[in-house]
């Protein structure tokens, strides 16, 4: 798939915004006045920054609220109201932080269903595509699940439970790969069920329908970005996940190295959203003889 | 509406077959053409008389070579659009409601002006039938030529899809695949016609009728034993310049 860096920037920021945003509803932390303000700018800018980024990469900005319409069918409408209940109730609960000093838990913990409700929609717009088997599968969810829980506990300063969560996180991430490098031998699909021609022969690609590219391969058959996947799995756990709990580990209450463990750990997740894309292969690429 | 309907009336859709079909490309030019100039907007190219010329078709063809276990390789062209799948994928991923499937006739289509150019539909179509139109930047894919089939102000003979009225070896049919008792269908019975990907669960409308098998050309012709058998070993120079050479 192509890598859109429109998309790699929505799933990567808005999954940590509401990952934060989770943490902040629940009361864990609990702060009020500017503290809180601080707070809540953060996540409300990740959150509602990587909505505003995946908007880029539509043909139609403009009809974008068409896309409400088709929740009863459609992963990508469940997804924009999600989105935005989660920011309309963690917006009230965030009124009643900084200008009163008061947590509606209620409120809160809605806002906070919500926003995990939200990353899991999102998740599943990828999942839910049989025709790209990298992505079918129970992992993709639990990655960006808990991914954003991770991350959201790094933002919200949940130490103990950064670390066991972007452990957890790094583990399922390594699963997606290993898992997930078999999954187009293991989905059955193939040239040969492709063209219907398997029982008479071995199928091979002769000529391509044309001496150009096109949006199919432009879109679905992106090589370029898998030929450094080794070194960028490993950026991605390195910067993701091992500096990061390196940092909380070894100085769990500096602000500054908190900083560089946010920073780090959003380069290696999007290094790893990269990959995500650049490695999945849709079926259609065995048309071309390619994958 | 992107909820697909329980069932359809009829299931209007094409069969092409793979051996009769020339890959002369004709219906992928017939169609470029009609549906530039008719229903919805353009089939765009970028560049189209440059270096790097780059466009929206909706029918493409290709060419596969079969190799047997035994035998003489085969080469099988393939022309491909979109199938009208009775679970079309692409229908239901649709956030806007852009796409969907007709109840009357089981026609897939767009409605562009309710289109965003997400591009998930073409993500969910397993066979690649969903092109992003370059220009108009909304999804462009198969109509069955609704603007055709259906058009009392053109000749009867014309009202089938462009591809099918322009293929010159008679390798394409349109018709309704839901009865069983249409020309269609009893071709596709007769010829064994198959499913793309059955695997992916999208139930296609339009089948394919496999190439038939090949004659086999006898082992030995009976003039054969008569014929002077073609010469392994040469004489005169050509002897001695074989075995020079092999010995080098």
């Amino acid at each position: 798939m192509h890598p859109a860096p429109s998309v790699i920037l929505f799933t990567t920021l808005s999954g940590l915004g509401f990952g934060l945003l989770a943490w902040l509803g629940i009361g864990l932390p609990s702060p009020t006045g500017w503290v809180a303000f601080v707070f809540f700018v953060i996540a409300y800018a990740l959150a509602v920054g990587g909505l505003l980024a995946s908007t880029f990469h539509l043909g139609h900005p403009e009809r974008a609220i068409k896309a409400f319409t088709q929740w009863r069918s459609s992963w990508l409408s469940r997804e924009a109201w999600a989105a935005v209940a989660a920011l309309l109730f963690m917006g009230l609960y965030a009124i009643g932080a900084v200008f009163f000093g008061q947590t509606w838990s209620v409120l809160g913990w809605l806002g906070a269903a919500l926003s995990l409700l939200t990353v899991f929609t999102t998740s599943m717009i990828y999942t839910q595509l049989k025709t790209i088997p990298r992505w079918h599968s129970p992992l993709t969810p639990a990655m960006f699940l808990s991914l954003s829980i991770g991350g959201g506990a790094l933002l919200a300063g949940q130490i103990t439970a950064a670390l066991i969560l972007l452990t957890l996180a790094a583990a399922i991430l390594a699963a997606t790969w290993v898992v997930g490098d078999q999954a187009l031998s293991r989905s059955g699909t193939t040239l040969a069920t492709a063209t219907g021609l398997g029982e008479r022969g071995t199928v091979r690609a002769f000529e391509p329908p044309h001496t150009g590219t096109n949006y199919l391969l432009r879109e679905f058959v992106h090589v370029v970005g898998r030929r450094h996947s080794l070194k960028l799995r490993v950026i991605a756990m390195v910067l993701g996940f091992a500096l990061p709990i390196a940092l909380l580990v070894l100085a769990p209450f500096a602000h500054w190295l908190a900083a560089i463990a946010v920073l780090s750990h959003i380069a290696g997740v999007a290094a790893s959203r990269w990959l995500f894309f650049a490695e999945a292969e849709h079926v259609v690429g065995l048309y071309y003889g390619k994958r | 509406m992107t909820q697909l309907p329980e069932k359809t009336d009829r299931k209007l859709g094409l069969v092409i077959d793979l051996d009769t079909c020339v890959g002369c490309h004709a219906c992928v030019i017939s169609c470029k053409g009609w549906n530039t100039e008719n229903y919805g907007a353009p089939l765009g190219d970028t560049d189209p008389y440059g270096a790097d010329p780059v466009g929206a078709f909706l029918n493409r063809v290709h060419s596969y070579e079969v190799q047997p276990e035994q035998g003489a390789a085969q080469l099988v062209h393939f022309p491909k659009s979109c199938l009208h799948c009775e679970d079309a994928p692409c229908v239901t991923v649709c956030p806007t409601g852009a796409s969907y499937k007709r109840t009357e006739d089981g026609i897939v289509l767009v409605n562009e002006s309710d289109c965003i150019g997400c591009g998930l539909c073409a993500w969910a179509c397993p066979y690649g039938a969903r092109e992003m139109d370059p220009v108009e930047k909304v999804m462009k894919k198969c109509t069955l030529c609704v603007d055709r089939i259906y058009n009392e102000n053109l000749p009867e003979e014309d009202r089938q899809p462009a591809c099918v009225r322009t293929c010159p070896s008679g390798a394409r049919h349109f018709g309704d695949l839901g009865d069983p008792e249409s020309d269609v269908s009893i071709l596709v019975a007769e010829r064994g016609g198959i499913d793309l990907m059955p695997e992916q669960g999208t139930k296609p409308v339009n089948k394919y009728l496999p190439p038939r098998p090949k004659d086999e050309a006898p082992e030995f012709d009976v003039l054969g034993p008569y014929l002077a058998p073609v010469a392994q070993e040469g004489t005169g120079f050509v002897a001695w310049l074989d075995k020079t050479l092999s010995k080098i």
